[in-house]
């Protein structure tokens, strides 16, 4: 499904990341992890296109991301807050990158209308302006948002950040229906071992921009983690 | 102590920047400004006692001068509160830190007593002065003069903040401020209560015997006092934190569906809009532009100045494009990466942009119709000048959009608050207006009224005509430089 190629980027002659080859076949739940300045972010933007790469490419389903517009279409994100509207409410954002994907408002309803213990009261018929949710909230809306119009490829950046414990267990069993019964190909970045290796089905550990550890998921795994973690020397 | 870590902070932040370049730019242009300014009344120091001795050469320059102060006080404060802003300083790292409060407080408020503004007037009291001595004028009470209205500028100063301080919260900032003065004014002009002779005449009796140079003093501490507890109060955390969550309108705003594609985007426009402070100012700048017309044609000098007609008509239909559109897509600017992730194609966004502005031409035209009343000719240009509006000036903001490179924060309040204003910007605003000025005078001479209004016109359709052709030129342009926005968008200087 994405197949990166001698893939890099730097900035002012640093390298921040630099991937020879990667492929993500479909369906698969994605981990991606790494201390902070790893990549990940760096990684999810060149896949967004939102940022040039200096050397090589990624092509989503066929299409290289930063030659044409078409992975649009069945990619969608969460990466930060700047993926949200401040100024519409939850509601009035969901309709609207519904437009934008062709979905009409009864299959936003019912899209949303799945996530109602995920939002916990808390978001919808609000009468609250996104820019005034909390932290926490904004990033749920976020998320839900980025399910619309039953996209085939999903990125979150660190999806668990930010909320709460009931809220990151909910958002797990999500995440792991999407690959399973819908056969999404859901990329995650987390700084939570044990979240990631109980989503994910394979974790890349990134490490100044370059893949160091590509894990199948196992009962080992997250021994496997801690312990590369441990002993990665902080500069 | 405190104050040399202050700075310290101030010039970092100042010189790391992520616009660095650009704003540097600014400042020497805003440099050359101010030094112009100074000459001009550095200039107009040295001939204030000639030239009123000359006008009014059996009275006391000085006490003329006096009389007028009233004026310059009340033009002062209103020049102050469009140009002159509290020195910002981002306080919420400090507050955890072991610095007193006052300190941060004080340090704000001295720094601002040194403005430029306060310096600019005694550009032209000393050397008033400095002549009114040399004429043998007591050298003492000169002196007391000249620092009374030193006193004076400072007492501005920190007045202005306050009016700000409590302005800032409304909608339409300036109104209580043009309030306030047309009041102060029309008591003084219809000399119910004359605040131009209280004023004179206290300056009058500090010059008079010093003493009484103490009351201004005690004006200005306690103006420095208020301001200070204003301040303080600002310094707690929840006065940032505060949900200030303001009730929500929902419309669905259905008539926007006959726009088919462009339909989602005209709704998200047309609630950008309404639902943010600084855009909101737009709409209000958007009557005054309408009005100005009636500033110019009750003009008796204009009547039959037609090259003026296209100005105004270029101006008041196209007041909202202008202001609208030389922040596309700016305004876009704090969510723009999911714009650019999401399913959308950047030619119907942009098209969503014209369609808005085209409309609000065409409504601001209608709305201006009254003009008929200065003649047919004035209506007949506005007409003109709506469709070169339309068929030019939209597609020529939004390529000048695509040089945009400055976010906007959109909660931030402001009618002239020039955040996310670049100097391109206001570059672009001058073709705008004095290209077809400009285009029409030329023909004006040549052909006469109705041929050079018909060239206008003419222009305005064919930008109509291959608007397909420019949306698509202007579509590459912003895909050019599509990585650059999201870059400049995403800093938050």
């Amino acid at each position: 499904m994405i197949t990166t190629n001698n893939l890099s980027k730097k900035y002012s002659g640093t390298q921040v990341l630099s991937i020879e080859s990667l492929e993500i076949p479909k369906g698969q739940s994605f981990g991606l992890v790494g201390n902070n300045g790893a990549g990940k972010t760096t990684y999810f933007s060149l896949l967004l296109d939102l940022i040039e790469p200096t050397t090589g490419h990624i092509i989503n389903n066929e299409i290289q991301v930063n030659k044409s517009e078409d992975w649009k279409p069945f990619t969608s994100a969460f990466i930060d807050e700047s993926f949200l509207i401040g100024y519409l409410t939850a509601e009035e954002y969901f309709y609207f990158i519904g437009e934008l994907r062709d979905q009409n408002k009864a299959d936003i309803d019912k899209l949303v209308g799945q996530f109602e213990d995920f939002f916990h009261g808390e978001i919808l018929g609000q009468k609250k302006y996104l820019r005034d949710l909390s932290k926490g909230n904004q990033k749920k809306v976020g998320i839900v948002a980025a399910l619309i119009g039953n996209p085939e490829v999903i990125i979150l950046d660190e999806p668990f950040a930010n909320l709460d414990p009931t809220t990151q267990i909910r958002l797990k069993r999500i995440i792991k229906d999407l690959a399973e019964k819908q056969r999404t190909t859901v990329l995650i970045s987390s700084h939570d071992l044990m979240h990631v290796t109980d989503v994910c089905e394979r974790i890349v550990v990134l490490e100044k921009g370059k893949v160091v550890k590509d894990l199948k998921t196992s009962e080992a795994t997250l021994k496997e983690l801690e312990t590369h973690f441990a002993e990665t020397s902080v500069e | 102590m405190m104050v040399k870590h202050f700075i310290n902070l101030e010039w970092k932040s100042a010189f790391r920047a992520p616009n660095l370049g650009k704003s540097i730019g600014v400042k020497i242009f805003m440099g050359f400004l101010g030094l112009w300014l100074l000459l001009t009344f550095l200039g107009a120091g040295m001939i204030l006692y000639p030239g009123l001795k000359k006008i009014f050469p059996d009275k006391d320059p000085l006490l003329l001068v006096n009389s007028f102060l009233f004026y310059w006080v009340l033009g002062d404060l209103i020049f102050r509160f469009f140009f002159q802003k509290l020195p910002v300083m981002s306080v919420k790292p400090l507050l955890v830190l072991p610095i007193k409060r006052s300190k941060v407080v004080n340090y704000v408020l001295r720094k601002s007593s040194l403005s430029f503004f306060n310096f600019l007037p005694l550009f032209l009291i000393i050397p008033f002065g400095v002549t009114l001595i040399t004429k043998d004028y007591p050298v003492n009470s000169v002196l007391v003069w000249m620092l009374a209205l030193a006193i004076i500028t400072q007492i501005n100063n920190f007045l202005n903040y306050i009016i700000e301080s409590f302005s800032s919260k409304a909608d339409l900032s300036f109104l209580p401020l043009v309030a306030l003065s047309g009041i102060l004014f029309g008591l003084n002009h219809f000399n119910i209560i004359s605040f131009g002779e209280i004023i004179s005449d206290g300056v009058n009796a500090i010059y008079k015997s010093p003493i009484f140079i103490i009351a201004p003093i005690l004006i200005l501490i306690i103006i420095y006092l208020v301001n200070f507890k204003i301040l303080r109060k600002k310094l707690f955390l929840d006065g940032t934190l505060k949900n200030k969550a303001e009730a929500v309108n929902t419309s669905d705003l259905e008539w926007t569906k006959n726009f088919g594609e462009v339909g989602p985007f005209m709704r998200l426009d047309i609630k950008l809009i309404w639902r943010n402070k600084r855009t909101k100012s737009t709409v209000w700048i958007m009557v005054l532009g309408l009005l100005y017309g009636l500033f110019i044609y009750t003009n008796p000098g204009m009547s039959g100045k037609t090259p003026f007609y296209i100005f105004v008509g270029v101006f008041s239909t196209g007041i909202f494009l202008m202001n609208f559109g030389q922040f596309v897509p700016a305004w876009d600017s704090s969510y723009y990466k999911l714009l650019m992730s999401q399913n959308i194609k950047y030619e119907k966004y942009l098209k969503s942009k014209f369609t808005l502005m085209t409309f609000s031409v065409i409504i601001l035209f209608v709305l201006g119709i009254p003009y008929v009343y200065f003649g047919w000719k004035v209506l007949f240009a506005h007409f003109a000048a709506a469709i070169y509006n339309i068929g030019v000036n939209t597609h020529v903001i939004l390529w000048g959009g695509s040089y945009n490179r400055k976010k906007i924060n959109l909660d931030q309040k402001a009618a002239f608050n020039y955040q996310g204003t670049g100097a391109v910007q206001w570059l672009i605003g001058i073709p705008l207006l004095l290209l077809p000025m400009g285009i029409f005078t030329g023909f004006y001479f040549l052909t006469g009224f109705e041929a050079s209004c018909l060239i206008i016109m003419v222009m305005g359709v064919l930008g109509v005509v291959f608007h397909q052709k420019i949306m698509l030129f202007i579509t590459g342009k912003y895909l050019d430089s599509k990585y650059k926005m999201i870059d400049a968008f995403d800093q938050d200087n």
